[in-house]
């Protein structure tokens, strides 16, 4: 059983596209091979910014051979019908056979498929993959067609096993496949030839290539946290960083520098996010104080200077990069101190938001006014609300978010306090665009609350006022994420909106029915989240007032537990059966029975006791209702089970008596009104 | 063969057009035109297009009127030079040769860590886009490579492989500069050692202020509506001249949409383009580069089989 070994050796990879090419590789390859009739042991896919490359291990070394028959066209079929199946199965006629049929005599092919060689399926899979490669990207070099992530320039791919290795007979585009490669593009210039793959990956190590990405990774965290260590710091983690970082590198060597003093006053943001996406640095900080002070940087070659060069050039770039910085962080304070953060906002009015929705400046007027409604429904004074409305944006005209955009809310924060903002408005300047993700957090502070519901809900009745609502997988605008950050924003806080007076007031252009249509869907999504059954929030989104978010969730909860107990299910049926008794009755009489069904009607015990139990409830369930308290509601309504399920146990409710029946109706009537009050459960399901 | 430090800006320059010229490209001279970068030049974005096989090199003084500061910041410059290379095809071993022209100019590799770090470019004014790297020499960013994909609209085939050299920055890391203005021009001990502050600040300060406060706006708007009236109207006119040549005017053309883009960058100095504006003035450019490219494609220059 031989190995396979492919690498694909180019210009350099990104970084960011490793991962998923590796992936890529050794899907495409392995499914080939499958496909063509070759079974493997095992396969993996490794990288480095210059080659991609892939092992499989106990490869059959020929596929099986094949037998196939196939029946052909009567004997006396027109000649036609000969011809085209000797062009499909590529026999000549003297090859077929005349076989007995139950119809009479038919041609038959019987076709031989003999086994191939690996080395043959190989060469086909391969040149397939990478003629059909998936990249995000891809192009072509020179005068060739052939295109690639970025000029290939040689293909290894052997196979070998113990007897020894042969190169996979293979060329495309005038690259033949061989059995060398290269070293590190410094450190090993040198072409080599190779046998297996550890005999690869070990002639790789010599030449000062490190074929694992997750070696690579290991390596620079383990010499980035030493290095760290020895002076007193700790890394700042970042996966995402590593994974570029060793996608970047063939020989990483780690080097770490101290930020010049100048710059240690600059926001630890500011630093870290400068440093990361500018330098691909990590931050190493002060455990004790949260302070960043040093950098560490991941070279790829090993000088005779033990880097000295390296790391005084990186430094310099770091010094010009947070010159930058300190002059848009010095230059941003004296706007602030000079204008106010309503001064630095104002530029805002040359900035279009949306060509059909004004500029940012517009934005801002009606995310104060909104604001401004909104607060005192969550427990903030409207002018703070309405302060920090104005302010909130602010930061999008500082030079600093203009270099960094990535920043934007963050710097707010600390020009709110330079302003001499209360700390309330200061905390509005990020917490207002949370939350940004499903998982990111909820604002607590009611002053943010207001703005961040006023941000979300101008947004989203802005674009449907135009007419720009999501489609399908098309979300442009993120409206989906806005949705679910206000409906996070409205339960995580307990708040009592009525959303629909709200979109009203925002926005008298925007359809509030259909934009509470598409929050009950976020709302349906986020409740299935957590457990709650479909149908569960169908019976309760058709009640009143179902654009009060929290105490739709109320009831939802209260149902669903409900419908967990045993009289709550049970209850479901008695419903359901008086429900259906009681249609039926009145579709075919043509009349409602709404009116109060009387006592002194009632034959029997059961009858009695459910008149009973009904008044009991009644007397439970209305005030409690009225409260909004649920469960008792719920509670009170489980109780009418037993009387329920006596009653239709003893009683024929379509009695020959017709006020008796008139009566009996009037009473399922009244369990129907009664039960109805807490969900509409005829859309329970089962 | 180590090479000794450059010791000046121009000994940079020098060193590098020695290279590129023992490489077999053509030496070209700037463009005697305002561009914004080297890749305006006609020897790159017209000959980039066709099947003649083309290389060239050259300094291009660039303008970038919003990067202007007075010839107060360390870095930044409203006026520069690139050094451009363009080879088409592009050779294999074109890495392998830019890499050497680092070491022509001093940067050892064994001493520096150089990385090509993925980075694509684009160019929306002139219809063209390619897949490359920016250069990382120690961290900084030295140089441009990109392999080009599209040029004004149109596939290249075969590709061409340009070289992009940010001359005034690579020249101050190499010489161990912090302020531009403090580059040694010349030989320092030359007779009058000159220094880039000698030959450059007063027209920074001057441009500085021509640029963000003094250019006349409407005098601009007028000129960039001119020079796009005259590119579509050369272009228009027929391709026989008066004594029956057929002679396709695709240059005097193409400086036409050269002035529109420099035009359109005075403006936008001048901050009287809008956000919505800005992209309908870059999209009036590319028209016009894209008919350009067109052109040239007629012409025995780009040796395209009609």
């Amino acid at each position: 059983m031989p190995d396979l070994l492919i690498e694909l050796f180019s210009e350099e990879i990104p970084a960011r596209m490793q991962p998923r090419a590796r992936e890529d590789l050794k899907r495409m390859v392995t499914d080939g091979l499958v496909e063509a009739g070759l079974t493997y042991a095992g396969a993996h896919a490794l990288s480095t910014p210059r080659r991609l490359t892939l092992a499989v291990e106990g490869l059959d070394a020929a596929s099986r051979p094949q037998r196939e028959e196939r029946k052909g066209p009567s004997v006396n079929a027109p000649e036609a019908a000969l011809q085209g199946f000797l062009r499909s199965t590529g026999l000549t006629i003297d090859q077929l056979e005349k076989r007995d049929t139950p119809k009479g005599k038919a041609w038959f092919a019987v076709i031989e498929r003999p086994g191939r060689p690996a080395a043959e399926i190989v060469a086909e899979v391969l040149e397939s993959t990478i003629r059909n490669f998936p990249w995000p990207k891809s192009m072509r070099w020179g005068s060739g067609a052939l295109r690639w992530v970025r000029p290939l320039h040689s293909i290894l791919c052997i196979l070998s096993d113990d007897a020894g290795h042969e190169i996979v007979p293979l060329e495309i585009d005038g690259i033949r496949a061989g059995d060398t490669t290269r070293g590190h593009r410094f450190l090993a210039p040198e072409p080599f030839s190779v046998t297996s793959f550890e005999d690869y990956a070990a002639k790789l190590k010599r030449a000062k290539v490190m074929l694992d990405p997750a070696e690579r990774e290991e390596h620079i965290w383990h010499d980035a946290t030493n290095a760290a260590f020895a002076q007193g710091l700790e890394v700042v983690e970042d996966r995402g960083l590593l994974t570029e970082v060793a996608g970047l590198v063939e020989w990483p060597v780690v080097l770490m520098g101290r930020i010049d003093d100048a710059f240690l006053d600059l926001p630890p943001e500011v630093l870290q996010t400068s440093m990361r996406e500018h330098q691909k640095f990590f931050s190493a900080r002060d455990p004790k104080t949260g302070r960043i002070e040093a950098f560490v940087t991941v070279a790829n070659n090993e000088t005779a200077d033990r880097g000295a060069t390296i790391l005084k050039g990186n430094q310099k770039v770091l010094s010009a990069r947070l010159s930058d910085a300190k002059f848009f962080w010095e230059n941003d304070l004296r706007t602030v101190h000079d204008k106010g953060l309503e001064g630095m906002a104002e530029g805002l009015r040359n900035v279009t938001f949306h060509n059909r929705l004004g500029s940012q400046w517009d934005r801002i007027e009606r995310i104060e006014r909104l604001a401004r409604t909104i607060a005192p429904q969550v427990g903030a004074s409207p002018d703070l609300a309405a302060e920090a409305a104005r302010v909130v944006k602010a930061d999008l005209q500082s030079a600093m978010v203009g270099e960094f955009p990535e920043l934007q809310g963050v710097m707010g924060v600390y020009y709110a306090r330079a302003a001499g903002l209360p700390e309330e408005i200061a905390n509005a300047c990020r917490a207002h665009y949370q939350p940004l993700g499903p998982n990111d957090d909820v604002p607590t502070e009611p002053v943010s609350v207001a703005v961040a519901l006023a941000d979300k809900i101008d947004m989203l009745t802005g674009f449907w006022a135009i007419d720009e609502k999501p489609t399908g997988s098309k979300d442009p605008y993120a409206l989906r994420r806005a949705a679910l950050g206000v409906i996070r924003l409205i339960l995580t806080n307990g708040l009592r909106l009525q959303l629909s007076r709200i979109f009203a007031e925002a926005n008298p252009h925007a359809d509030a029915e259909d934009l509470l249509a598409f929050f009950h869907d976020r709302l349906k999504v986020h409740l299935r989240d957590q457990g709650i059954r479909h149908d569960v929030i169908d019976a309760v989104l058709a009640m009143p007032g179902n654009d009060d978010l929290t105490l739709l969730v109320r009831r939802a909860t209260a149902l669903a537990d409900f419908l967990r107990t045993d009289d709550g299910e049970n209850l479901i049926q008695g419903f359901k059966r008086a429900n259906n008794i009681l249609t039926q009755a009145e579709q075919k009489d043509g009349v409602e029975y709404s009116y109060g069904a009387d006592p002194k009607f009632a034959e029997t015990d059961e009858e009695r006791a459910l008149f009973a139990a009904l008044d009991a409830a009644e007397a439970e369930i209305a005030p409690a209702m009225k409260a909004e308290d649920f469960a008792p509601a719920m509670a009170a309504m489980a109780r009418l089970r037993a009387p329920i399920d006596a009653f239709f146990e003893s009683v024929q409710v379509n009695s020959d008596n017709e006020i008796v029946r008139r009566n009996r109706l009037n009473l399922l009537s009244r369990i129907r009104a009664i039960c109805l009050q807490v969900a509409d459960l005829t859309r329970l399901e089962g | 063969m180590k090479q000794t430090a450059p010791r000046s800006f121009q000994e940079i320059i020098l060193r590098l057009q020695n290279y590129w010229a023992d490489k077999g490209c053509a030496i070209l001279q700037p463009y005697d035109m305002e561009v914004g970068a080297g890749t305006f030049h006609p020897a790159t974005t017209l000959r980039s297009l066709g099947a003649k096989p083309w290389a060239a090199a050259y300094v291009q003084p660039s303008r970038r009127p919003t990067d202007g500061r007075y010839g107060e910041n360390p870095n930044r410059l409203q006026h520069y030079y690139q050094y451009q290379v363009i080879i088409k095809p592009s050779p294999p071993d074109l890495q392998e040769l830019y890499l050497g022209s680092l070491a022509a100019i001093g940067i050892d590799s064994s001493l520096h860590d150089i990385r090509f770090v993925e980075d694509d470019w684009e160019s929306p004014t002139l219809g063209a886009w390619g897949l490359g790297w920016e250069v990382w020499c120690d961290g900084m960013e030295v140089s441009q490579f990109t392999y080009f994909q599209q040029v004004g609209g149109h596939d290249c085939k075969p590709v061409s492989g340009e070289l992009t050299y940010g001359l005034e920055r690579l020249a101050m890391y190499v010489l161990g500069i912090d302020h531009v203005m403090d580059m040694p021009f010349n030989d320092p001990d030359a007779p009058i050692p000159l220094t880039y502050g000698d030959v450059f600040r007063q027209t920074e300060r001057e441009y500085s202020r021509w640029n963000f406060e003094q250019a006349d706006t409407e005098m601009l708007l007028r000129h960039f509506e001119d020079a796009e009236a005259e590119c579509e109207r050369i272009l228009a006119a027929a391709e026989t001249d008066s004594a029956g040549r057929r002679i396709v005017m695709a240059h005097p053309a193409y400086d036409q949409c050269i002035k529109a883009s420099h035009l359109f960058n005075l403006l936008d100095a001048r901050g009287v383009i809008s956000v919505t504006e800005r992209q309908a003035y870059i999209g009036r450019v590319r028209t016009l580069a894209k008919k350009c490219a067109d052109a040239f494609l007629r012409t025995p220059a780009a040796e395209e089989a009609a």
